[in-house]
């Protein structure tokens, strides 16, 4: 018999942000401009893989095709198998259990996230070869004298390169299931132990189904990355995909050969893009609460904390303390090798070479972001996707993707130019930096973007609107509302991408003009020559710049509460 | 037309879903016009398509002698250009800037005259110690206060204001109201408020618009809106009602509180008869009812006569009492018709407190029991 009055609830933003379709026609513009001039290579490689083949690909296919698939198969179900149950493992350790240590390894195994693959697989095999500090050390014990003594297991093979990948991919997955197990909700795990199922039986059933999009995503990123990777697999010799684009780019001069390896490779990204997308829809099934309290903790006692303290501290130990100290011990000692090459020259043509990248990735990603702010509307949210998956591509397939449309871009001008100034313009892009840094963008753009774009969206629509009835235009908005807001996430996004394109190596190798090393190419052309220590002070460089990102993500997980996510889209690690 | 707003059947769909639909508006420059409803009307969206924050689908709307968006043409002039000013909900105060900057935020240029009237506003508002806070430092009231401000201080012909109370607490309205109505009357801007508070409207507008669905349903002086609502809807937004259902008979229907005069609906209509506890008149049978109070009581006699028992006069009893201050809320039980017992709220002036069980006497002022057909 009584009337109630619900109180009025706050209203329906992104059905009205939907609604402005048509109005920013400048911005839907420009922001589809944006998102064709990164989706490009993307499309110049699918382009290529439907034109037609010719007598190297029909060799390709004869002789080693079969091998990289196999081989490339191997490598990505190797390294995600072991970076999940080794991130999965530590982050339920260091979420769940108290053991010694723990607070730090929170942190610490984080670290070997700094070392890129490549590095690290130098440095093993240094350490692991018959000359090595290892071998030496067992004769020296068992007295053996040459090779056919004993048996020592090959690091230099796929096996090797699974390892050593493994080593430094974990942290992905760590990242991202740590953020899972902390999210969840208390509750359903004490459930869980109150219908009588102990700690081992409710990880199964309850923590690990519960947490197992957000695994997925850190797995598929690991993998990513393993076929990215063509540091350790050229200098293992193992017969990757990317090793092929590599050979068959450079020792064989084919480029479409290199195109044709580059479209067939592109059905195992497309098939983890697949799988990424898949589990990040299922994530948002899978939040259960919003209540959080302190995870209950099982105390490792003796025996069990012991192995916990071991296993974390091994992985620390092999994924980065090993590596960082063995560089620096080179480095103390054999620095003025490297500084007797062109060390500086290289440091600065890294240093430019990503700053430039990271100023463009940040410029277009606000740029975008900003578009998809102004403009929800279908087409222009399927271009920003599409632009964004670059990361997702590896970079011997982004450099192909990029070298044959800026080719075509430069015989044009250079056309154009003959026949109306009578002046060649030569290579305008292909051939210089302007390459790379466009390369780089590419892949590093969803970084920026998706950073920016969650920093954005915790500006609520009703600013835009009182800038707006305040005068302003779209324009002025940002500049004078967003770009004060998000400046913090500005710098983030920017050193994100400056790090890893200081890492990057496929891209930069492929790319390059002729005589032009960053520090990534140098360290790895001087390592396969077996000269590690001679570079070891630009290894140790790299190194440095990738601490970086890892202090951040650190401070992050220190700060973060449960309940408050760590916001992951993409981590270094080239 | 000459200064003002003005909206011309207004209609909004989102995914096909129409919002609004049909809905004209006219504030004159230095009135406030209250559109009222419950969440979801589509009030909140016709002040946003007014603003210009959305695209008009059809419709006109004018501000000033300027046509702003024509739903035909699909002209639409940004919120921008409008010369519109806008208080949300959440207020949107720039986080990054301290109140004075938000307040001049949307000045063109450094303008001594309004730089002048910004300081003269921030001193009547109990601002001018806060000028260089940041906003998260001020309480709900201030920041209220320095977005009306920011939403004033660019003059805007027409100054929109979407539940500008909603996020404050009770004690803080009264005060908060008070000081936003003489503002607004002092500059004479034409101000479309939108609230889901009837209290509010009351006390702002000069003039109501009640929405429901869409429509308008209802359009008027809020004490025309209050003591002549034109339905049921009306009657129960502008506060808590007893609700009680009958069927016209000789053109009168019989209630528990007695039997009240049809207002001309056909005999045989199934009718809802709504009565506010404030139009409800409790009396302890002792102390015999005030005879010439000049506003008609009906008898309870009356009634039983009428339903034909005149043997049998309806007994009331009291449930519980509480007193809230200035009146008293008492809960009494009566009997329908059909002779089953229902619970009946009551709002008594001053303290008035009977024992729960006690019997009393009812009575209620005819022009205060609504009949409408029923939906």
């Amino acid at each position: 018999m009584r009337y109630s009055l619900t109180p009025a609830v706050a209203y329906p933003f992104l059905r009205i942000l939907r609604q402005r379709r048509f109005l920013f026609n400048r911005w839907t513009v420009g922001t589809l401009l944006v998102a064709a001039l990164i989706a490009t290579p993307l499309v110049a490689v699918v382009a290529l893989a439907l034109t037609p083949s010719d007598d190297v690909w029909q060799h390709l296919v004869e002789t080693v095709l079969g091998k990289y698939v196999l081989t490339t198969l191997h490598l990505v179900l190797g390294v995600g198998l072991g970076t999940m149950v080794i991130g999965t493992g530590t982050a339920w350790l260091v979420t769940i259990c108290r053991f010694p240590g723990r607070a730090v390894f929170n942190w610490a195994l984080l670290l070997p996230l700094a070392v890129p693959a490549y590095l690290l697989a130098f440095v093993i095999t240094d350490q692991l070869e018959y000359a090595g500090t290892v071998q030496s050390l067992l004769r020296a014990t068992f007295g053996w004298k040459n090779r056919q003594d004993y048996w020592f297991p090959e690091i230099r093979s796929l096996g090797g390169a699974i390892l050593v990948m493994t080593l430094v991919l974990y942290p992905y997955v760590y990242l991202l299931a740590r953020a899972a197990f902390l999210e969840q909700s208390v509750c359903v795990l004490e459930v869980s132990r109150t219908l009588g199922h102990g700690p081992w039986r409710s990880f199964f059933s309850v923590a690990l189904p519960l947490a197992r999009p957000a695994i997925v995503i850190g797995v598929t990123l690991a993998a990513m990355e393993a076929l990215n990777d063509l540091g350790t697999v050229e200098f293992f010799a193992v017969n990757t995909f990317t090793a092929g684009i590599y050979d068959v780019w450079l020792n064989m001069n084919s480029r479409s050969g290199a195109a044709q390896l580059a479209s067939v490779m592109m059905v195992f990204v497309i098939a983890l893009i697949a799988a990424e997308r898949l589990a990040r829809r299922g994530q948002r099934y899978y939040h259960t609460s919003t209540k959080y309290q302190a995870l209950p903790s099982y105390r490792l006692h003796g025996i069990k904390g012991a192995c916990a303290f071991v296993i974390c501290l091994a992985l620390v130990a092999l994924g980065f303390l090993l590596p960082a100290s063995v560089l620096a011990t080179y480095a103390a000692e054999f620095y003025t090798d490297t500084l007797s090459t062109n060390y500086v020259r290289y440091v600065w043509n890294s240093l430019s070479l990503s700053a430039l990248a990271a100023f463009a990735a940040v410029s277009l990603g606000l740029f975008m972001a900003y578009g998809v702010r102004l403009n929800g509307g279908f087409v222009v949210r399927a271009a920003t996707h599409f632009a964004s998956i670059g990361y997702a591509v590896p970079g011997a397939i982004l450099a192909i993707g990029v070298i044959f449309p800026l080719g075509a871009l430069d015989q044009l001008i250079d056309a154009i130019s003959r026949t109306t100034f009578s002046t060649p313009t030569g290579l305008l892009f292909s051939g210089t930096i302007v390459a790379i840094v466009y390369g780089y963008t590419v892949r590093f753009l969803a970084l920026s973007y998706g950073t920016l774009e969650a920093s954005l969206s915790k500006v609520t629509p009703n600013m835009d609107g009182a800038a707006r009835t305040l005068g302003h235009g779209p324009a002025a908005t940002l500049r004078r509302v967003h770009f004060p807001l998000v400046r913090g996430s500005l710098l983030t996004a920017g050193l994100l991408v400056f790090v890893d394109c200081m890492k990057e190596l496929p891209l930069t190798l492929i790319l390059r003009p002729f005589n032009y090393d960053t520090l990534a190419t140098f360290v790895f052309q001087y390592a396969s020559d077996e000269l590690l220590e001679e570079s070891a002070l630009a290894a140790l460089t790299i190194v440095a710049a990738g601490i970086v990102p890892v202090i951040l993500l650190s401070l992050n997980i220190v700060r973060s509460r449960p309940g408050h996510a760590l916001e992951i889209t993409k981590e270094p690690v080239s | 037309m000459s200064g003002g707003l003005h909206v011309n059947n207004l209609s909004h769909a989102y995914d096909g879903l129409p919002i609004v639909s049909g809905v004209s508006v006219f504030v004159a420059p230095g009135e406030v016009v209250c559109l009222l409803g419950p969440s979801g009307c589509g009030k909140t969206t016709l002040l946003r398509v007014a603003a210009g924050l959305e695209v008009l689908q059809r419709g006109q709307i004018h501000i000033g002698e300027r046509i702003v968006a024509d739903g035909v043409g699909g002209m639409h002039v940004p919120p921008e250009n409008r010369g519109i000013g806008l208080m949300f909900q959440d207020y949107a105060l720039f986080p990054h800037l301290n109140v004075f900057e938000n307040i001049v935020f949307g000045l063109p240029e450094p303008n001594p005259e309004r730089i002048r009237w910004v300081d003269q506003a921030l001193e009547q508002m109990d601002l001018t110690a806060c000028r260089q806070s940041y906003p998260h430092t001020l309480s709900g009231g201030q920041q209220q206060r320095v977005a009306l401000l920011r939403a004033m201080a660019p003059e805007p012909r027409v100054l929109f204001l979407d539940e500008p109370f909603s996020g404050l607490d009770t004690t803080r309205r009264a005060r908060v109201r008070e000081q936003t109505l003489q503002l607004l009357k002092e500059t004479g801007v034409a101000t479309l408020m939108v609230t889901h508070d009837p209290d509010e409207a009351m006390f702002m507008a000069d003039r109501i618009l009640v929405m429901n669905d869409g429509r308008v349903v209802q359009d008027g002086a809020p004490v025309e809106i209050y003591f002549e609502p034109v339905n049921g809807f009306v009657t129960a937004l502008l506060g808590p009602v007893n609700r009680f259902d009958g069927t016209v008979e000789d053109g009168h229907v019989v209630t528990p509180l007695g039997t009240f005069d049809a207002n001309g609906i056909d005999n045989g209509t199934v009718v809802q008869i709504l009565i506010r506890p404030d139009g409800i008149r409790l009396t302890l049978p002792a102390t015999p009812p005030p005879s010439d109070s000049g506003d008609a009581p009906r008898k309870l006699a009356l009634a039983a006569s009428k339903s034909g028992n005149s043997s049998v006069t309806p007994v009331f009893r009291v449930v519980s009492a509480r007193p809230l201050g200035r009146s008293s809320h008492v809960v009494i039980t009566g009997h329908n018709p059909s002779g089953s017992e229902i619970l009946i709220e009551a709002r008594v002036p001053g303290v008035f407190l009977p024992e729960p069980g006690c019997e009393i006497t009812v009575s209620v002022n005819a022009r205060e029991a609504y009949v409408f057909a029923a939906d």
